[in-house]
Protein backbone atom coordinates (compact mmCIF):
# COMPACT_ATOMS: atom_id res chain seq x y z
CA UNK A 1 0.00 0.00 0.00
CA UNK A 2 1.32 3.46 -0.68
CA UNK A 3 0.91 6.45 1.39
CA UNK A 4 1.68 8.57 -1.32
CA UNK A 5 -1.22 7.73 -3.78
CA UNK A 6 -3.90 10.21 -4.31
CA UNK A 7 -6.07 7.85 -6.49
CA UNK A 8 -9.27 6.44 -3.88
CA UNK A 9 -11.22 4.31 -6.57
CA UNK A 10 -10.17 2.86 -9.92
CA UNK A 11 -12.23 0.80 -12.19
CA UNK A 12 -11.10 -0.88 -15.30
CA UNK A 13 -13.01 -2.03 -17.90
CA UNK A 14 -15.90 -3.17 -15.61
CA UNK A 15 -18.90 -4.80 -17.48
CA UNK A 16 -21.85 -6.02 -15.67
CA UNK A 17 -24.93 -7.62 -17.10
CA UNK A 18 -28.37 -8.54 -15.63
CA UNK A 19 -30.22 -11.77 -17.16
CA UNK A 20 -28.35 -11.05 -20.15
CA UNK A 21 -29.09 -7.55 -20.12
CA UNK A 22 -26.09 -5.08 -19.95
CA UNK A 23 -26.08 -2.75 -17.52
CA UNK A 24 -22.75 -1.75 -17.66
CA UNK A 25 -19.78 -1.67 -20.65
CA UNK A 26 -16.31 -1.41 -20.46
CA UNK A 27 -16.10 1.01 -17.49
CA UNK A 28 -12.95 3.02 -16.73
CA UNK A 29 -13.29 5.33 -13.90
CA UNK A 30 -10.95 6.61 -10.96
CA UNK A 31 -11.42 9.16 -8.58
CA UNK A 32 -8.39 11.47 -6.59
CA UNK A 33 -8.73 11.72 -3.00
CA UNK A 34 -10.85 15.10 -1.82
CA UNK A 35 -12.65 14.73 -5.53
CA UNK A 36 -16.68 15.17 -5.34
CA UNK A 37 -17.78 13.26 -8.47
CA UNK A 38 -21.35 13.79 -9.78
CA UNK A 39 -22.57 10.85 -11.55
CA UNK A 40 -25.69 12.02 -14.10
CA UNK A 41 -27.86 10.49 -16.54
CA UNK A 42 -31.37 9.08 -17.42
CA UNK A 43 -33.02 6.36 -15.14
CA UNK A 44 -31.23 2.95 -16.29
CA UNK A 45 -28.34 4.20 -17.53
CA UNK A 46 -26.24 2.53 -14.99
CA UNK A 47 -25.73 4.70 -12.36
CA UNK A 48 -26.66 3.08 -9.54
CA UNK A 49 -25.24 0.24 -11.02
CA UNK A 50 -21.42 1.73 -11.05
CA UNK A 51 -21.72 3.31 -7.69
CA UNK A 52 -23.24 -0.28 -6.19
CA UNK A 53 -19.98 -2.10 -8.13
CA UNK A 54 -17.33 0.68 -5.91
CA UNK A 55 -18.26 -1.21 -2.73
CA UNK A 56 -18.78 -4.48 -4.80
CA UNK A 57 -22.87 -4.63 -3.68
CA UNK A 58 -22.72 -5.68 -7.53
CA UNK A 59 -19.96 -7.79 -8.15
CA UNK A 60 -18.84 -7.19 -12.34
CA UNK A 61 -18.88 -9.42 -14.57
CA UNK A 62 -15.65 -8.33 -16.19
CA UNK A 63 -13.19 -5.93 -15.23
CA UNK A 64 -11.26 -5.20 -11.83
CA UNK A 65 -12.69 -2.44 -8.98
CA UNK A 66 -9.77 -1.21 -6.73
CA UNK A 67 -10.41 0.87 -3.59
CA UNK A 68 -7.74 3.02 -1.68
CA UNK A 69 -5.27 0.48 -3.12
CA UNK A 70 -7.07 -2.43 -2.87
CA UNK A 71 -8.11 -4.54 -4.95
CA UNK A 72 -11.83 -5.68 -4.08
CA UNK A 73 -12.47 -7.77 -7.33
CA UNK A 74 -9.49 -10.17 -6.16
CA UNK A 75 -10.82 -12.97 -4.69
CA UNK A 76 -8.69 -12.99 -2.02
CA UNK A 77 -9.89 -9.51 -0.45
CA UNK A 78 -11.97 -9.19 2.71
CA UNK A 79 -14.70 -7.06 1.48
CA UNK A 80 -15.66 -6.66 4.95
CA UNK A 81 -13.05 -5.07 5.87
CA UNK A 82 -12.66 -2.82 3.01
CA UNK A 83 -16.65 -1.93 3.33
CA UNK A 84 -15.37 -0.29 6.50
CA UNK A 85 -13.96 2.56 4.37
CA UNK A 86 -16.38 3.15 2.02
CA UNK A 87 -19.32 4.54 3.61
CA UNK A 88 -22.73 4.35 1.54
CA UNK A 89 -25.97 6.34 1.42
CA UNK A 90 -29.32 5.06 -0.14
CA UNK A 91 -31.80 6.37 -1.75
CA UNK A 92 -33.87 4.73 0.73
CA UNK A 93 -32.09 5.38 3.35
CA UNK A 94 -32.36 1.69 4.59
CA UNK A 95 -32.68 2.54 8.57
CA UNK A 96 -32.65 -0.28 10.68
CA UNK A 97 -36.53 0.34 11.87
CA UNK A 98 -35.88 -1.14 15.36
CA UNK A 99 -33.00 0.76 16.62
CA UNK A 100 -32.83 4.20 17.35
CA UNK A 101 -31.27 6.75 15.77
CA UNK A 102 -28.21 6.63 17.99
CA UNK A 103 -28.65 2.79 17.76
CA UNK A 104 -28.26 3.18 14.16
CA UNK A 105 -25.17 5.05 14.63
CA UNK A 106 -23.71 2.80 17.12
CA UNK A 107 -24.21 -0.67 16.15
CA UNK A 108 -21.67 -0.81 13.07
CA UNK A 109 -18.86 0.70 15.42
CA UNK A 110 -19.97 -1.70 18.28
CA UNK A 111 -19.91 -4.68 16.05
CA UNK A 112 -17.28 -4.08 12.84
CA UNK A 113 -15.13 -1.87 14.47
CA UNK A 114 -15.07 -3.77 18.34
CA UNK A 115 -15.93 -0.13 20.13
CA UNK A 116 -17.15 -0.69 23.75
CA UNK A 117 -20.96 0.46 24.14
CA UNK A 118 -19.85 3.73 25.74
CA UNK A 119 -17.38 5.02 22.56
CA UNK A 120 -19.98 3.83 20.28
CA UNK A 121 -22.54 5.80 21.68
CA UNK A 122 -19.83 9.00 21.90
CA UNK A 123 -19.19 8.61 17.89
CA UNK A 124 -22.86 8.15 16.84
CA UNK A 125 -23.84 11.24 19.23
CA UNK A 126 -21.17 13.53 17.81
CA UNK A 127 -22.03 11.77 14.38
CA UNK A 128 -25.64 12.71 14.74
CA UNK A 129 -24.42 16.48 15.51
CA UNK A 130 -22.74 16.95 12.94
CA UNK A 131 -25.86 15.89 10.56
CA UNK A 132 -27.93 18.44 12.66
CA UNK A 133 -29.95 15.68 14.60
CA UNK A 134 -28.48 16.04 18.16
CA UNK A 135 -31.89 16.27 19.30
CA UNK A 136 -33.11 13.17 17.83
CA UNK A 137 -30.82 10.76 18.91
CA UNK A 138 -33.41 8.75 20.56
CA UNK A 139 -36.05 8.56 17.64
CA UNK A 140 -36.97 5.71 16.14
CA UNK A 141 -36.78 6.21 12.24
CA UNK A 142 -40.84 5.66 11.72
CA UNK A 143 -40.91 9.05 13.75
CA UNK A 144 -38.69 10.74 11.56
CA UNK A 145 -39.05 12.87 8.32
CA UNK A 146 -37.42 11.77 5.22
CA UNK A 147 -34.84 14.51 5.39
CA UNK A 148 -33.89 13.61 8.85
CA UNK A 149 -33.80 10.13 8.14
CA UNK A 150 -31.44 10.62 5.08
CA UNK A 151 -29.48 12.63 7.44
CA UNK A 152 -29.06 9.84 10.35
CA UNK A 153 -28.04 7.20 7.21
CA UNK A 154 -25.51 10.08 6.52
CA UNK A 155 -24.05 9.93 10.22
CA UNK A 156 -24.18 6.02 10.62
CA UNK A 157 -22.11 6.02 7.32
CA UNK A 158 -19.97 8.24 8.65
CA UNK A 159 -19.84 7.05 11.98
CA UNK A 160 -16.95 4.31 10.62
CA UNK A 161 -15.04 7.05 9.69
CA UNK A 162 -14.86 6.12 6.06
CA UNK A 163 -12.25 7.01 3.88
CA UNK A 164 -14.57 7.81 0.80
CA UNK A 165 -18.42 8.10 0.96
CA UNK A 166 -21.01 6.91 -1.93
CA UNK A 167 -24.60 8.76 -2.14
CA UNK A 168 -27.12 6.74 -4.73
CA UNK A 169 -29.89 9.52 -5.42
CA UNK A 170 -29.75 10.65 -1.95
CA UNK A 171 -32.40 13.03 -1.85
CA UNK A 172 -34.87 10.94 -4.88
CA UNK A 173 -37.08 9.67 -2.33
CA UNK A 174 -37.59 13.18 -0.57
CA UNK A 175 -40.44 15.52 -0.87
CA UNK A 176 -39.02 18.98 -1.73
CA UNK A 177 -38.91 20.87 0.80
CA UNK A 178 -36.42 18.07 2.61
CA UNK A 179 -34.03 18.31 0.00
CA UNK A 180 -32.23 21.43 1.58
CA UNK A 181 -30.99 20.26 4.41
CA UNK A 182 -29.52 16.38 3.27
CA UNK A 183 -27.85 19.14 0.50
CA UNK A 184 -26.31 20.66 3.18
CA UNK A 185 -24.97 17.81 5.04
CA UNK A 186 -23.32 16.34 1.88
CA UNK A 187 -22.02 20.18 0.90
CA UNK A 188 -20.30 20.00 4.65
CA UNK A 189 -18.47 16.98 3.97
CA UNK A 190 -17.26 18.21 0.51
CA UNK A 191 -16.18 21.36 2.34
CA UNK A 192 -13.91 19.19 4.94
CA UNK A 193 -11.97 17.35 1.95
CA UNK A 194 -13.89 14.21 2.28
CA UNK A 195 -14.22 12.21 -1.09
CA UNK A 196 -17.17 12.24 -2.45
CA UNK A 197 -19.13 10.15 -5.24
CA UNK A 198 -22.71 11.43 -5.65
CA UNK A 199 -25.48 9.90 -7.90
CA UNK A 200 -27.82 12.44 -8.47
CA UNK A 201 -30.71 14.33 -10.36
CA UNK A 202 -30.24 17.32 -8.75
CA UNK A 203 -28.66 19.50 -11.46
CA UNK A 204 -27.90 22.73 -9.70
CA UNK A 205 -26.32 21.11 -6.18
CA UNK A 206 -24.11 19.18 -8.93
CA UNK A 207 -22.92 22.17 -10.57
CA UNK A 208 -22.26 24.16 -6.97
CA UNK A 209 -20.34 20.99 -5.36
CA UNK A 210 -19.29 18.55 -8.21
CA UNK A 211 -15.23 18.86 -9.18
CA UNK A 212 -16.32 16.75 -12.23
CA UNK A 213 -19.43 15.69 -13.47
CA UNK A 214 -20.08 12.18 -15.45
CA UNK A 215 -22.49 11.74 -17.50
CA UNK A 216 -24.19 7.82 -18.14
CA UNK A 217 -26.42 7.01 -20.95
CA UNK A 218 -26.70 2.91 -22.01
CA UNK A 219 -24.15 1.48 -19.26
CA UNK A 220 -21.29 3.85 -20.58
CA UNK A 221 -19.65 7.05 -19.92
CA UNK A 222 -21.12 9.39 -22.63
CA UNK A 223 -19.21 12.86 -20.78
CA UNK A 224 -16.89 13.83 -18.29
CA UNK A 225 -15.44 16.79 -16.96
CA UNK A 226 -16.06 20.33 -14.58
CA UNK A 227 -19.33 20.87 -14.36
CA UNK A 228 -19.48 23.90 -16.28
CA UNK A 229 -18.27 22.12 -19.38
CA UNK A 230 -20.47 19.08 -18.59
CA UNK A 231 -24.27 20.92 -17.47
CA UNK A 232 -23.44 24.26 -18.99
CA UNK A 233 -22.11 23.40 -22.37
CA UNK A 234 -22.12 19.73 -23.49
CA UNK A 235 -20.46 18.84 -26.16
CA UNK A 236 -22.33 15.00 -26.68
CA UNK A 237 -25.64 15.12 -28.07
CA UNK A 238 -27.04 12.59 -25.60
CA UNK A 239 -26.08 14.79 -22.63
CA UNK A 240 -27.26 18.14 -24.84
CA UNK A 241 -30.43 15.70 -24.77
CA UNK A 242 -30.96 14.64 -21.39
CA UNK A 243 -30.08 17.74 -19.65
CA UNK A 244 -32.91 19.28 -21.70
CA UNK A 245 -35.52 16.86 -20.72
CA UNK A 246 -34.68 17.66 -17.28
CA UNK A 247 -34.70 21.16 -17.77
CA UNK A 248 -38.10 21.80 -19.68
CA UNK A 249 -39.84 19.19 -17.47
CA UNK A 250 -41.10 22.19 -15.20
CA UNK A 251 -44.37 24.65 -17.00
CA UNK A 252 -47.24 22.85 -18.11
CA UNK A 253 -49.44 24.64 -20.15
CA UNK A 254 -52.54 26.03 -17.50
CA UNK B 1 -95.33 -4.18 -3.23
CA UNK B 2 -91.71 -3.26 -4.01
CA UNK B 3 -89.41 -3.02 -0.36
CA UNK B 4 -86.40 -0.58 -0.22
CA UNK B 5 -83.19 -2.30 -0.16
CA UNK B 6 -83.02 -0.78 3.28
CA UNK B 7 -85.86 -1.73 4.50
CA UNK B 8 -85.59 -5.16 2.94
CA UNK B 9 -82.26 -5.87 4.36
CA UNK B 10 -83.47 -5.03 8.00
CA UNK B 11 -86.46 -7.53 7.35
CA UNK B 12 -83.37 -10.06 6.78
CA UNK B 13 -81.84 -9.01 9.90
CA UNK B 14 -84.72 -9.40 11.64
CA UNK B 15 -85.60 -12.87 10.38
CA UNK B 16 -82.04 -14.27 11.38
CA UNK B 17 -82.47 -12.87 14.96
CA UNK B 18 -85.81 -14.90 15.15
CA UNK B 19 -83.99 -18.15 13.77
CA UNK B 20 -81.67 -17.68 16.29
CA UNK B 21 -84.01 -17.18 19.33
CA UNK B 22 -85.61 -20.60 18.27
CA UNK B 23 -83.00 -22.57 17.53
CA UNK B 24 -82.14 -21.35 21.07
CA UNK B 25 -85.84 -21.91 22.78
CA UNK B 26 -85.71 -25.29 21.32
CA UNK B 27 -82.35 -26.39 22.48
CA UNK B 28 -83.15 -25.07 26.08
CA UNK B 29 -86.60 -26.62 25.86
CA UNK B 30 -85.19 -29.99 24.86
CA UNK B 31 -82.05 -30.29 26.37
CA UNK B 32 -82.23 -32.20 29.78
CA UNK B 33 -80.16 -29.56 32.22
CA UNK B 34 -80.20 -31.34 35.51
CA UNK B 35 -78.10 -34.36 33.98
CA UNK B 36 -76.00 -31.73 31.66
CA UNK B 37 -74.86 -29.80 35.01
CA UNK B 38 -74.49 -32.81 36.71
CA UNK B 39 -72.49 -34.49 34.22
CA UNK B 40 -70.10 -31.44 33.20
CA UNK B 41 -70.64 -28.91 35.70
CA UNK B 42 -70.45 -31.07 39.08
CA UNK B 43 -69.55 -28.35 41.65
CA UNK B 44 -68.39 -30.83 44.13
CA UNK B 45 -66.11 -32.68 41.55
CA UNK B 46 -64.79 -29.16 40.67
CA UNK B 47 -63.93 -28.50 43.57
CA UNK B 48 -61.89 -31.60 43.98
CA UNK B 49 -60.23 -31.22 40.57
CA UNK B 50 -59.44 -27.81 41.37
CA UNK B 51 -57.49 -28.76 44.76
CA UNK B 52 -56.20 -32.53 43.99
CA UNK B 53 -54.02 -31.75 41.16
CA UNK B 54 -55.25 -28.94 38.70
CA UNK B 55 -52.21 -27.08 39.36
CA UNK B 56 -49.47 -30.02 38.79
CA UNK B 57 -51.10 -30.78 35.72
CA UNK B 58 -51.30 -27.72 34.32
CA UNK B 59 -47.53 -27.20 35.21
CA UNK B 60 -46.46 -30.25 33.63
CA UNK B 61 -48.03 -29.58 30.20
CA UNK B 62 -46.55 -26.21 30.60
CA UNK B 63 -43.32 -27.85 31.16
CA UNK B 64 -43.50 -30.07 28.44
CA UNK B 65 -45.21 -27.65 25.80
CA UNK B 66 -42.05 -24.98 26.55
CA UNK B 67 -39.16 -27.15 26.66
CA UNK B 68 -40.52 -28.31 23.33
CA UNK B 69 -40.83 -25.03 21.99
CA UNK B 70 -37.49 -24.09 22.79
CA UNK B 71 -35.89 -26.89 21.51
CA UNK B 72 -38.19 -26.67 18.59
CA UNK B 73 -37.01 -22.56 18.00
CA UNK B 74 -33.26 -23.83 18.18
CA UNK B 75 -33.67 -26.11 15.62
CA UNK B 76 -36.13 -24.69 13.36
CA UNK B 77 -33.80 -22.07 13.28
CA UNK B 78 -31.21 -23.97 12.43
CA UNK B 79 -32.86 -25.53 9.97
CA UNK B 80 -34.40 -22.23 8.00
CA UNK B 81 -30.68 -21.26 8.09
CA UNK B 82 -30.18 -24.33 6.50
CA UNK B 83 -32.72 -23.70 3.59
CA UNK B 84 -31.82 -20.60 3.13
CA UNK B 85 -27.81 -21.86 2.54
CA UNK B 86 -25.82 -21.30 -0.24
CA UNK B 87 -24.70 -24.98 -0.20
CA UNK B 88 -27.14 -26.97 -1.32
CA UNK B 89 -27.01 -30.41 0.69
CA UNK B 90 -27.80 -28.28 3.55
CA UNK B 91 -30.71 -27.11 1.26
CA UNK B 92 -31.87 -30.66 0.59
CA UNK B 93 -31.29 -32.00 4.29
CA UNK B 94 -33.55 -28.90 5.59
CA UNK B 95 -36.20 -29.86 3.25
CA UNK B 96 -36.49 -33.37 3.51
CA UNK B 97 -37.03 -33.37 7.29
CA UNK B 98 -39.27 -29.95 7.41
CA UNK B 99 -41.43 -31.70 4.64
CA UNK B 100 -41.34 -35.32 6.41
CA UNK B 101 -42.61 -33.99 9.53
CA UNK B 102 -44.71 -31.27 9.00
CA UNK B 103 -46.74 -33.93 6.78
CA UNK B 104 -46.51 -36.77 9.56
CA UNK B 105 -49.27 -36.33 12.59
CA UNK B 106 -47.61 -35.82 15.65
CA UNK B 107 -49.94 -38.88 16.83
CA UNK B 108 -47.19 -41.10 14.65
CA UNK B 109 -44.19 -39.31 16.12
CA UNK B 110 -45.50 -40.12 19.74
CA UNK B 111 -46.19 -43.75 18.83
CA UNK B 112 -42.62 -44.27 17.00
CA UNK B 113 -41.24 -42.75 19.91
CA UNK B 114 -43.04 -44.92 22.37
CA UNK B 115 -41.94 -47.93 20.65
CA UNK B 116 -38.03 -46.59 20.67
CA UNK B 117 -37.58 -48.71 23.83
CA UNK B 118 -38.79 -51.61 22.43
CA UNK B 119 -36.35 -51.19 19.44
CA UNK B 120 -33.61 -49.83 21.62
CA UNK B 121 -33.48 -51.39 24.97
CA UNK B 122 -30.21 -49.85 26.26
CA UNK B 123 -31.54 -46.51 24.94
CA UNK B 124 -32.06 -43.87 27.71
CA UNK B 125 -33.46 -39.96 26.61
CA UNK B 126 -32.10 -38.07 29.57
CA UNK B 127 -34.64 -36.16 31.74
CA UNK B 128 -37.43 -38.89 31.05
CA UNK B 129 -40.02 -38.61 30.85
CA UNK B 130 -39.60 -34.59 29.96
CA UNK B 131 -36.90 -35.67 27.40
CA UNK B 132 -38.88 -37.86 25.63
CA UNK B 133 -41.67 -35.12 25.65
CA UNK B 134 -39.46 -32.45 24.31
CA UNK B 135 -37.75 -34.20 21.55
CA UNK B 136 -40.99 -35.96 20.32
CA UNK B 137 -43.04 -32.33 20.37
CA UNK B 138 -39.88 -30.28 19.66
CA UNK B 139 -39.13 -32.87 16.30
CA UNK B 140 -42.80 -31.69 14.84
CA UNK B 141 -42.64 -28.52 15.89
CA UNK B 142 -39.15 -27.24 14.44
CA UNK B 143 -40.63 -28.60 11.47
CA UNK B 144 -43.08 -25.65 11.12
CA UNK B 145 -41.57 -23.21 12.94
CA UNK B 146 -38.29 -24.05 10.62
CA UNK B 147 -40.91 -22.75 7.41
CA UNK B 148 -42.07 -19.51 9.61
CA UNK B 149 -38.56 -18.37 10.28
CA UNK B 150 -37.48 -18.87 7.21
CA UNK B 151 -40.48 -16.83 5.73
CA UNK B 152 -39.74 -14.10 8.42
CA UNK B 153 -35.69 -13.96 7.31
CA UNK B 154 -36.93 -13.44 4.07
CA UNK B 155 -39.22 -10.66 4.42
CA UNK B 156 -36.40 -8.50 5.54
CA UNK B 157 -36.18 -5.63 3.34
CA UNK B 158 -33.21 -6.66 0.89
CA UNK B 159 -31.94 -2.47 1.73
CA UNK B 160 -31.57 -4.10 5.31
CA UNK B 161 -29.29 -6.14 4.10
CA UNK B 162 -27.59 -3.90 1.82
CA UNK B 163 -27.08 -1.03 4.45
CA UNK B 164 -25.82 -3.82 7.46
CA UNK B 165 -23.25 -5.18 4.46
CA UNK B 166 -21.55 -1.79 3.25
CA UNK B 167 -21.10 -0.93 7.13
CA UNK B 168 -18.80 -3.81 7.00
CA UNK B 169 -20.61 -6.09 8.55
CA UNK B 170 -20.18 -9.91 8.06
CA UNK B 171 -23.06 -12.28 6.89
CA UNK B 172 -23.25 -13.47 10.65
CA UNK B 173 -23.61 -10.10 12.30
CA UNK B 174 -26.12 -8.64 9.44
CA UNK B 175 -28.00 -12.15 10.31
CA UNK B 176 -27.47 -11.75 13.91
CA UNK B 177 -27.70 -7.84 14.67
CA UNK B 178 -30.05 -6.51 11.56
CA UNK B 179 -31.98 -9.32 9.96
CA UNK B 180 -32.92 -11.72 13.01
CA UNK B 181 -34.30 -9.38 14.94
CA UNK B 182 -36.38 -7.69 12.26
CA UNK B 183 -37.91 -11.24 10.97
CA UNK B 184 -38.61 -12.45 14.71
CA UNK B 185 -41.21 -9.11 14.80
CA UNK B 186 -42.75 -10.69 11.86
CA UNK B 187 -42.66 -13.96 13.41
CA UNK B 188 -44.65 -12.76 16.37
CA UNK B 189 -48.29 -13.89 14.94
CA UNK B 190 -47.41 -17.20 13.31
CA UNK B 191 -45.13 -18.49 16.49
CA UNK B 192 -47.68 -17.54 18.44
CA UNK B 193 -50.04 -20.03 16.46
CA UNK B 194 -47.40 -22.66 16.57
CA UNK B 195 -47.27 -22.50 20.50
CA UNK B 196 -50.82 -23.03 20.69
CA UNK B 197 -50.47 -25.52 18.56
CA UNK B 198 -47.48 -27.28 20.91
CA UNK B 199 -49.56 -26.47 23.68
CA UNK B 200 -52.23 -28.54 22.20
CA UNK B 201 -50.10 -31.51 20.48
CA UNK B 202 -48.60 -32.04 24.19
CA UNK B 203 -51.60 -33.98 25.28
CA UNK B 204 -50.05 -36.71 22.99
CA UNK B 205 -47.58 -37.19 25.71
CA UNK B 206 -49.98 -40.14 27.18
CA UNK B 207 -48.71 -42.24 24.10
CA UNK B 208 -45.34 -42.92 26.10
CA UNK B 209 -46.91 -43.86 29.04
CA UNK B 210 -46.74 -41.79 32.28
CA UNK B 211 -47.15 -42.60 35.46
CA UNK B 212 -49.92 -40.34 37.64
CA UNK B 213 -47.19 -38.07 39.37
CA UNK B 214 -46.27 -37.09 35.61
CA UNK B 215 -49.59 -36.50 33.70
CA UNK B 216 -50.34 -33.34 31.76
CA UNK B 217 -53.92 -31.45 31.92
CA UNK B 218 -55.27 -34.08 29.21
CA UNK B 219 -54.47 -36.90 31.05
CA UNK B 220 -55.34 -36.08 34.45
CA UNK B 221 -58.76 -34.78 33.10
CA UNK B 222 -59.40 -38.15 31.67
CA UNK B 223 -58.15 -40.57 34.39
CA UNK B 224 -60.51 -38.36 37.13
CA UNK B 225 -63.01 -38.37 34.32
CA UNK B 226 -62.92 -42.26 33.99
CA UNK B 227 -62.53 -42.79 37.72
CA UNK B 228 -65.61 -40.46 38.90
CA UNK B 229 -67.83 -41.75 36.02
CA UNK B 230 -68.33 -37.90 35.09
CA UNK B 231 -67.01 -35.68 32.50
CA UNK B 232 -66.61 -32.62 34.98
CA UNK B 233 -62.78 -33.19 35.61
CA UNK B 234 -62.16 -33.32 31.75
CA UNK B 235 -64.15 -29.79 31.09
CA UNK B 236 -62.13 -28.29 34.11
CA UNK B 237 -58.77 -29.70 32.39
CA UNK B 238 -60.07 -28.11 29.16
CA UNK B 239 -60.92 -24.70 30.95
CA UNK B 240 -57.07 -25.33 32.24
CA UNK B 241 -56.07 -25.04 28.28
CA UNK B 242 -57.80 -22.04 28.19
CA UNK B 243 -56.13 -20.88 30.74
CA UNK B 244 -52.94 -21.28 29.29
CA UNK B 245 -53.69 -19.79 25.83
CA UNK B 246 -55.99 -17.04 26.40
CA UNK B 247 -53.53 -14.67 28.55
CA UNK B 248 -50.97 -15.64 25.83
CA UNK B 249 -52.84 -14.13 23.07
CA UNK B 250 -53.40 -10.82 24.94
CA UNK B 251 -49.71 -10.86 25.94
CA UNK B 252 -48.62 -11.69 22.00
CA UNK B 253 -51.45 -8.74 21.20
CA UNK B 254 -50.07 -6.43 23.59
CA UNK B 255 -46.46 -7.16 22.34
CA UNK B 256 -47.88 -6.81 18.99
CA UNK B 257 -49.37 -3.38 19.65
CA UNK B 258 -45.97 -2.05 21.42
CA UNK B 259 -43.65 -2.87 18.24
CA UNK B 260 -45.99 -1.17 16.21
CA UNK B 261 -45.22 1.89 17.24
CA UNK B 262 -41.46 1.68 16.00
CA UNK B 263 -42.30 1.24 12.94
Amino acid sequence: MTACSTQVVELRGVGKSFAGTPVLADIDFAVERSEVVCVIGPSGSGKSTLLRCINLLEQPDQGTVAVLDQELTDPDCDIDSARRRIGMVFQQFNLFPLHTALENCALAPRTVLGMNRREARERARAELDRVGLGDQIASYPAHLSGGQQQRVAIARALAMAPELMLFDEPTSALDPELVGDVLASIRQLAVAGMTLIIVTHEMAFAREIADRVIFMDGGRIVESGPPEAVIDAPRQSRTQTFLQRITDRAPSPG
Amino acid sequence: MRLSRRRRARIVRAVQYLVLAAVACVAGLLADWPTIGHTFFDPALIRQTLVHGLGLALWHTVAYTVGAFVLGMVAGTLLALMRLSSIGPYRWLATAYIEFFRGLPALVVFIAFSLLPLAFPSLSIPFDPYGTVWLALGIVGSAYMAETIRAGIQAVPKGQIEAARSLGMTPAQTMRHVALPQAFRIMIPPLTNELIMLIKDSSLVFIVGLSASDFDLTKFGRASANANVNITPLVVAGLGYLAITLPLSILVRRMEARTARTR
